[in-house]
């Protein structure tokens, strides 16, 4: 992976005093709340209903072991022991003393961690599939880039006060674990009838408040503009989205208000100015920064043979054959496989880890699989390059620590948000959903049966847990200061990207097992064989769906 | 560029008496002009010694005033863009560039433009409501000269300057991103 070079560590560190001193005036009451509130989001400190929350960014959700365990560390000194995987790949904590803020950041430098523009108006963390490097349908391995625009990006000088906060999410695969149209700027990394490698740009993408799909403006772009076409759209974005409403000012609104052909051609002609420029990726930068993601030493291994141990294991454990089946995942490399340890339990809020269980998937990643680990968008951890041969010594390790839990891709591995446990902003609470609906579906058999499935719940329309973009989509709402819970269904966050629609009427907390449980019985009843739930949506449309939960009990 | 979305509803930029320029206090010798409402201002009636001119009027009355060209500036607010100046900015002994809010960054990219793209090598000064924080960012943008009328001892402005000893990506101040001078090295 990346590791700083001095450069780095220079500017970490100056970054950290800088906020020392920042926090030090406005603690002394020399710098009003309305001037720090921006310069401690840019260091991802939010006021939070409990505590502050403190978002710690995690680079294209790529740790190293010694970082895990500096989170471990720091969630047992200054918090209650426990973390949070956000939906953006990063680390939340949710109960640190603005005092010791600094300090966390100094810990953090440490281990070559910040906190750095995890939030406020600026770019944002830039997001990628957790299988990089290691997917069967990758095309090329995202992860230069990524770094390349994090150095673009991190206190980029122009772009540090934008209109609102920018995502960007880059994809290297066919299959899109992304979610790239759900971002401000999604880059999909293509080649063309040459064999060149280029990027298609999506642009104007996004949930909260005004959902939308983003659109491709460009088919091809050539490797060496990445960065000077991202800093074409930033530039236009910046000097002409909305700035008189933020709920309008994301570049969304831009894209559609201008339409995306006159986007299109504001932003190329910006980038006709600037693509020979210093920002231009050369041969050499590219080969640089693919220096640092070289692939791991693999052992040759008798993949025959593996493949033969692995059935015999499961063959007779029926629990290691379902964990094998649902948490691991196919690899390029014989012999190896990827691993996604499961935060979802029932019970536990989805993405919440102890510090024990941080410093339990460090040992293991140290074990078995370089000392690396990925933070997925579904809040779970992956260890990508487990030899097969360990896979079941790796699944009792897991299991002593609780997360095995055999349920990845299926309805009870959802995305959530915190809710109104934490979040000032909810409507609605949306962990004790979560819960409840893990509590009703705890039937292994019947969630296999099931298939793929994406349940997410957000606590309110900023839409923190992509209740647009799950199939089946929760949202918390409010009706006369009582929580509610509106239903969407269709939505979904892959290369065929769709918004879901809204099922009718919300529910009360209690209806809401139910009602999930009448939307499958219709899934079940009409689905052909082996067909997903978003398959059998598409093909039958709501309409079904919403006469069975709305029909009356007779 | 045509015409940018509205601004938000801001102060208009004040004229403090002393301002930061390349890195020392100094005695403030441009006075912005500001003006009111329907105004008939002419060439003739623009007072005397360096004078900010916001931008319309001096689009106004730039062809009346090559006499005084070593002596009047001109100011951009926020929805302002770099270009309505354009290669004019050659010419110009200073530009303002006006943050009714110091959360409207669209002077910073205003910055770069002048400096990068129209050729601009006058004093680019900050007015208005920006904050000390952000002088590094703007120091990279372009901007040599800042115009605070915040309330911090402007001592301590001088401190914030040293936030930062290198950068990552290209701007004004450095021309060459990081990745290609780690590459190169
Ligand atoms: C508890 C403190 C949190 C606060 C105050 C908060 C606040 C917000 C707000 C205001 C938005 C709306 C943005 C917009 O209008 O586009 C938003 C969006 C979002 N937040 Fe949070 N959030 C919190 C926690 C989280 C957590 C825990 C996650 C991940 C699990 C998360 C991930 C996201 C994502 C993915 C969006 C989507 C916005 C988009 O793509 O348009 N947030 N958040
Ligand atoms: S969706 Fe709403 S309730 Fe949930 S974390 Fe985001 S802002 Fe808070």
């Amino acid at each position: 992976m990346y590791r700083y070079d001095e450069q780095d560590h220079k500017l970490i560190r100056e970054r950290v005093a800088q906020f020392r001193g920042q926090t030090e005036r406005y603690l002394a009451g020399e710098l009003s709340e309305e001037e720090f509130l921006p310069l401690r989001l840019q260091n991802g400190l939010y006021v939070q209903r409990l505590a502050p929350m403190l978002r710690i960014a995690v680079p294209y959700g790529l740790m190293n072991s010694t970082q895990v365990r500096r989170l471990a560390h720091i969630t047992r000194k200054y918090d209650k022991g426990y973390a949070h995987f956000t939906t953006r790949q990063n680390v939340q904590l949710n109960w640190p003393n603005l005092e010791d803020v600094p300090d966390i950041l100094a810990e953090l430098a440490e281990v070559e961690m910040h906190a750095v523009q995890t939030s406020g108006n600026c770019i944002r963390n830039t997001t990628t599939d957790q299988f990089v490097g290691v997917a069967q349908d990758e095309l090329i391995d995202p992860r230069p880039y990524c770094e390349l625009i994090r150095q673009w990006s991190t206190f980029h000088p122009e772009f540090a006060f934008l209109p609102r906060k920018f995502k960007i999410a880059v994809c290297g695969a066919e299959h899109d674990r992304a979610a790239i149209r759900a971002h401000d700027i999604g880059v999909q990394i293509v080649k063309n009838a040459e064999g060149e490698t280029g990027f298609q740009i999506f642009v104007g993408g996004g949930l909260g408040r005004t959902p939308i799909i983003g659109v491709s403006i460009r088919d091809f772009l050539p490797e060496t503009h990445l960065l000077s076409y991202l800093e074409a759209i930033v530039r236009v974005y910046n000097q002409l989205g909305r700035r008189d409403n933020k709920f309008k000012a994301r570049i969304k609104i831009l894209v559609k208000a201008l339409g995306p052909e006159e986007f299109a051609r504001r932003v190329e002609a910006e980038w006709e100015q600037i693509k020979d420029g210093a920002d231009q990726l050369t041969p050499e930068a590219i080969a640089w920064a693919k220096r640092f993601f070289p692939e791991p030493v693999y052992k040759t291994v008798d993949a025959a043979h593996a493949g033969a141990l692995l059935r015999d294991q499961a063959g007779s454990n029926k629990a290691f054959s379902r964990w094998l089946e649902r948490n691991t995942f196919p690899h390029r490399v014989p012999g190896y496989q990827a691993v996604t340890l499961s935060t979802k339990p029932t019970g536990v809020p989805p993405g919440d880890v102890t510090d024990r269980q941080l410093e339990a998937i460090a040992d293991l990643a140290d074990h078995y699989s370089f000392g690396e680990v990925r933070v997925t968008h579904e809040q779970n951890v992956v260890l990508t390059d487990v030899e097969q041969e360990k896979l079941f010594e790796l699944w009792e390790a897991a299991r002593k620590h609780g997360f095995a839990t055999p349920n990845i891709g299926t309805l009870t591995d959802m995305i959530c948000c915190p809710g109104g446990d934490y979040c000032s902003l909810a409507n609605a609470k949306s962990i004790p959903v979560a819960e409840a609906i893990q509590r009703k579906f705890d039937d292994l058999d019947y969630l296999y049966d099931l298939g793929d499935l994406d349940l997410n719940i957000s606590g309110c329309m900023n839409a923190c847990g992509h209740h647009h973009i799950g199939h089946i989509g929760i949202l918390g709402v409010d009706k006369k200061g009582e929580e509610f819970y509106q239903v969407q269904l269709g939505g979904n966050a892959s290369e065929n990207a769709s918004l879901g629609k809204v099922l009718g009427p919300s529910f009360s907390r209690e209806e809401m097992p139910e009602t999930i449980g009448k939307l499958l019985d219709v899934f079940v009843e009409n689905r052909q064989p082996d067909e997903l739930f978003i398959d059998t949506y598409n093909r039958i449309g709501l309409e079904p769906f919403k006469e069975r939960v709305y029909a009356k009990a007779s | 560029m045509p015409k940018p979305a509205k601004k938000p509803v801001g102060a208009q930029p004040e004229n403090p008496q002393r301002v930061l320029c390349d890195g020392a206090v100094v005695e403030n010798q441009w006075q912005l002009l500001q003006l009111g409402g329907d105004e008939d201002v002419s060439a003739e009636s623009l007072p005397a010694g360096n004078l900010i001119l916001p931008l319309t009027l001096w689009l106004e009355l730039r062809g009346t005033l090559q006499a005084r060209k070593n002596e009047i500036g001109v100011w951009l607010d926020s929805d302002e863009t770099a270009d309505l100046i354009g290669d004019a900015a050659k010419e110009l002994p200073l530009i303002a560039a006006n943050f009714p809010a110091f959360t409207d960054g669209r002077a910073f990219t205003a910055g770069r433009l002048l400096r990068q793209r129209y050729g601009f090598t006058g004093e680019l000064r900050a007015v208005g409501n920006f904050i000390r924080d952000q002088l590094t960012y703007l120091t990279r943008c372009g901007f040599n000269a800042f115009a605070y009328q915040g309330d911090q001892p402007m001592e301590g402005l001088l401190d914030s300057l040293q936030d930062f000893s290198d950068s990552y990506q290209a701007a004004v101040d450095q021309t060459q991103p990081i990745f290609r001078r780690r590459a190169l090295a």
